[in-house]
């Protein structure tokens, strides 16, 4: 299981609205991305994760995975997120 | 305290006295006021209302010191100048060498020195780099098209043809870099740099030195949004160590007295800062500083008149300048005073 890190710089609204101090940059999550972004700030595991989308919203476990992924994908690409 | 200042032009190019007017006047304890010099009679500042108490039109120094400070002597006379701020890389060089003359009549200056300002000159910075320790574009001085010539085979491409003083267009090929050195070389003169391109994001620091190698105050931005002619038009302070290091340690070994901006370029493919120029006056959004927090200069007015100014110490990162465009309404007599007299009272 790969545990995932967010930059102490990095801030997020109620709204999903994030600023990375560091840059500058900002980017709008929506509901569920800024879900899953506090929980990985909270330290929850992927399984974790997977297991509260699929309990929150309708999709299976293995579209919940896939999803999860790109999405994971996606805030590395930014810097938004790194691997422990 | 009556406190002179230039760069009045806020247009699309903007100049920074608006901003730093602004600056000084947002200071809860600055009690003074301010004359506006201004090198043309539609420069906006003198049209904003609450702005500068007086404004006088002066002559542009490239027509020679002398005719400016005789103009500075008559609007002395009347005024009792305690502080000039001139803001402008063009007028710097004037200002430093009237500066023992304007010192006389007890004009006070917080200039940087001819030398300061030779070091950040396009065709010296690379060396102060490279004797620092400061990342900077790998550059060549060129001053023939015959050098051009010989260099062709050490130019990679993309790279960057810049102007001694002003402008830089990236060029793709031998042909695009003999067709910008040619145009630039016409424009501004000898040498030009080609310069090494660098892939990556922009971002730059306004900063204060006391002369002695402290930074007084340093706060980094990014700019959000960039003008057709290069400039930003809005931008957010960010919190970023490794920059406001750097920009200490280039206002330590210059020695740095005033204000500047530094400008980097943050390569994406190693993430290291690159130098870019240093400005050797306080930026267009110098106004975004104490917004944030260090009111940069309303501490240089505490320099020039010999006051302690404690070192900032912290600012407000997401703090946010957006540059607007904003029709000021005259009249004809207005235009008039200052356009036929050269000076009114606002």
């Amino acid at each position: 299981m790969v545990n995932f890190i967010i930059p102490e710089n990095i801030a997020i609204s109620e709204s999903g609205f994030l600023f990375l101090a560091g840059t500058g940059e900002t980017f709008t999550l929506n509901q569920i991305g800024k879900e899953i972004f506090n929980l990985i700030r909270s330290k929850s595991s992927e399984e974790e994760i997977i297991n509260s989308i699929v309990n929150d919203y309708d999709i299976d476990k293995a579209t919940a995975h896939k999803d999860f992924a790109d999405f994971i994908s996606q805030l590395k690409h930014y810097s938004i997120l790194k691997e422990a | 305290m009556k406190i002179a200042v230039t760069g009045l032009n806020a247009t699309d190019n903007p100049g920074p006295g608006v901003p730093v007017i602004r600056s000084l006047k947002m200071a809860k304890d600055f009690q003074g006021s301010i004359i506006g010099l201004a090198y043309d009679s539609l420069d906006p500042g003198i049209y904003m209302e609450g702005l500068v108490e007086k404004a006088y039109i002066i002559p542009y120094p490239s027509g020679g010191l002398e005719p400016l400070l005789e103009r500075i002597k008559l609007i002395h006379e009347k005024e009792k100048l305690d502080l000039i701020i001139p803001t402008l890389d063009s007028e710097l060089y004037g200002f430093v060498k009237l500066q023992p003359k304007l010192n006389q009549m007890g004009i006070k200056l917080f200039l940087p020195t001819l030398e300061q300002l030779n070091i950040r000159a396009k065709d010296n910075l690379f060396k102060f780099c490279e004797d620092n320790q400061i990342k900077v574009p790998k550059n060549f001085l060129v001053s023939s098209l015959h050098d051009l010539y010989l260099l062709s085979s050490k130019i990679k491409y993309p790279a960057v043809v810049k102007g001694i003083f002003y402008e830089a267009y990236i060029v793709n090929n031998f042909e695009e870099a003999e067709h910008s050195f040619n145009k630039l070389s016409a424009k501004w003169g000898y040498p030009i740099i080609i310069q090494e391109y660098l892939k990556g994001d922009e971002f730059n620091v306004v900063g204060l030195g006391d002369g002695t190698g402290r930074t007084v105050g340093a706060v980094p931005m990014r700019k959000l949004y960039i003008t057709d002619k290069g400039k930003g038009w809005a931008g957010i302070t960010i919190d970023d160590k490794t920059i406001i290091d750097l920009s200490k340690k280039i206002i330590e070994k210059t020695k740095w007295k005033s204000g500047l901006e530094l400008e980097y370029i943050k390569s994406s493919e190693t993430g290291e800062y690159f130098l870019l120029e240093i400005n050797p006056r306080f930026p267009a959004w110098v106004y975004l500083a104490p917004s944030a927090g260090q009111n940069m200069p309303y501490a240089l007015v505490k320099l020039a008149y010999g006051e302690s100014v404690e070192t900032f110490s912290s600012f407000k990162v997401g703090t946010i300048f957006v540059r607007s465009s904003w029709d000021l309404i005259s009249d004809i007599k207005t235009f008039e005073q200052i356009a036929a007299i050269g000076e009114i009272s606002i």
